[in-house]
C-alpha cells in the first residue's frame, strides 16, 4: 500500500479529464432540439413576409393546418412562372381555380376526426394585394373550409403601414 | 495472481461526434417558433340572407385602393380605430347593464346587435387589412377582457388558454366552458365582410 502511494508520488502526471459524459450530454441537447422544433416541409418558392399583428392565436397542432402561400414568385423561379403574385401549395404553384381541389385533396389526407376543425392558415406577403385574398376566400367558401388564419408574425401591427412599393 | 479478464470497453469516443453531427443536422433543418396569426370564420356558401340592419347597428369599415381608412363616413388613421370600435360596441344604449359606453343614439343598441363589416378594394394592400381585422379583433378582446376581469377575475385569454389545455380537469372544463360562454354572449363577434365591389 504504501509503496504503491510513494510510487505515485514519484509519477506525478494529471489523469485525462474524462469525456465519457460528452455523448449523454450532446445527446440531451439533440433530444432538446428535436422536441421543440418543428421540420420545414415546404420550399418556399413564393416572397412571404408575412405581416405584423397583435391579437394572435397559436397554431400550434400541426396536424390539422392546410397552407397556403401567396406572394410573388421568387427570383429562382421567375424564369419558369414570371413575375406577379402566386399561390402556393403543396410544394407548387397553382392557379386560382385549382385552389379548392388542392385544399380538399389536403383535406382528406388528413385523419378523419381532424376534418372537422381543419384551419387553413393563409401566408401572404406584405406586398400582396387583397384581390387575390378576396378570390381565395371565395374558392375556400365554395368548398366549405370556413375557419382560416391569416398568419402573421407577432409584432407591432402599425409597422404594417410602412408600405414597401 | 490470477487471470483477471475484463472485458474490453467499448471506445465510445466516437459516439459524441456522430451525436453533434444530428445535432448540427437537426438545427439547420429545424425552425423553432410556432406559427401565430388571426383566426376568423368565413360565412356559409350559400349565405344569401339579406337581413335588416339598423344603420346605427352597422359600424362599416372601407379601405380603398390607397389604403386610406374610412370608418363610419369619415377617414380617421389606424391608431385611433380600436377606440372608434370600442366605443361603438360598447355604447349600450338600452339595456345593456354592463356597458360603460357613452349610450348615445348614434351608435349601437347593443353590443348582441353591433356589426362590425370590412370593405376591401382590389388594391387594397393585404397588410393594412391585417391591421384592420387585428385592430376589430382587439377591441372585441378588451372588452371581453374587462368584463372577465370584473366576473371572474381572470382575463378572457387565459380562461380560453387553460381550456384548451389538456392538463385540465372535466370540472374544471365545465366551469370554463360556462365562463366562456357568458362573456362570449355578451360581447358576440359580429364581423362582416361583404364582397368586393369593384370600381
Amino acid at each position: 500500500m504504501i509503496k504503491f502511494n510513494s510510487f505515485r508520488s514519484v509519477n506525478r502526471n494529471l489523469p485525462a479529464i474524462s469525456t465519457a459524459s460528452l455523448p449523454d450530454i450532446v445527446f440531451i441537447l439533440l433530444f432538446f432540439f428535436m422536441t421543440v422544433t418543428t421540420i420545414k416541409e415546404q420550399n418556399l418558392m413564393v416572397e412571404n413576409t408575412l405581416p405584423k399583428a397583435t391579437e394572435t392565436e397559436k397554431l400550434d397542432k400541426r396536424d390539422r393546418i392546410i397552407e397556403i402561400f401567396v406572394g410573388n414568385s421568387t427570383n429562382t423561379h421567375l424564369s419558369m412562372m414570371g413575375s406577379g403574385t402566386r399561390i402556393q401549395m403543396n410544394n407548387r404553384f397553382v392557379a386560382i381555380e385549382e385552389v379548392g381541389d388542392y385544399a380538399l385533396q389536403a383535406l382528406y389526407q388528413m385523419p378523419e376526426h381532424l376534418r372537422k376543425v381543419a384551419t387553413v392558415s393563409i401566408k401572404a406577403d406584405v406586398a400582396v394585394k387583397m384581390g387575390i385574398i378576396e378570390d381565395l376566400k371565395k374558392e375556400l367558401r365554395l368548398v366549405n373550409l370556413l375557419k382560416i388564419n391569416y398568419t402573421t408574425f407577432e409584432g407591432n401591427v402599425f409597422d404594417n403601414q410602412k408600405r414597401v412599393d | 495472481m490470477a487471470k483477471h479478464r475484463t472485458t474490453q470497453e467499448v471506445n465510445a469516443g466516437s459516439m459524441a461526434d456522430i451525436a453533434f453531427l444530428l445535432l448540427i443536422f437537426f438545427l439547420v433543418t429545424a425552425s423553432i417558433e410556432t406559427d401565430v396569426g388571426l383566426d376568423r370564420m368565413l360565412p356559409q356558401k350559400n349565405d344569401d340572407h339579406i337581413a335588416d340592419i339598423k344603420q346605427r347597428n352597422l359600424f362599416e369599415i372601407s379601405l380603398n385602393n390607397t389604403d386610406d381608412i374610412m370608418a363610419n363616413g369619415e377617414v380617421i388613421s389606424v391608431e385611433s380605430l380600436r377606440q372608434k370600435v370600442m366605443e361603438f360596441i360598447d355604447n349600450g344604449e338600452s339595456n345593456c347593464d354592463y356597458c360603460r359606453g357613452i349610450g348615445t343614439n348614434e351608435l349601437s343598441e347593443h353590443p348582441g346587435k353591433a356589426i362590425v363589416s370590412i370593405k376591401t378594394q382590389r388594391n387594397t394592400s393585404y397588410p393594412i387589412y391585417v391591421t384592420v381585422q387585428n385592430e376589430v379583433l382587439g377591441a372585441y378582446n378588451q372588452l371581453r377582457d374587462r368584463e372577465s376581469l370584473r366576473l371572474f377575475k381572470v382575463p378572457f385569454k387565459d380562461m380560453e388558454v387553460e381550456y384548451y389545455l389538456e392538463e385540465t380537469n372535466e370540472e374544471r372544463k365545465q366551469l370554463l366552458k360556462e365562463r366562456i360562454e357568458v362573456i362570449r354572449e355578451m360581447y358576440p363577434q359580429k364581423i362582416l365582410e361583404p364582397e368586393t365591389i369593384n370600381n
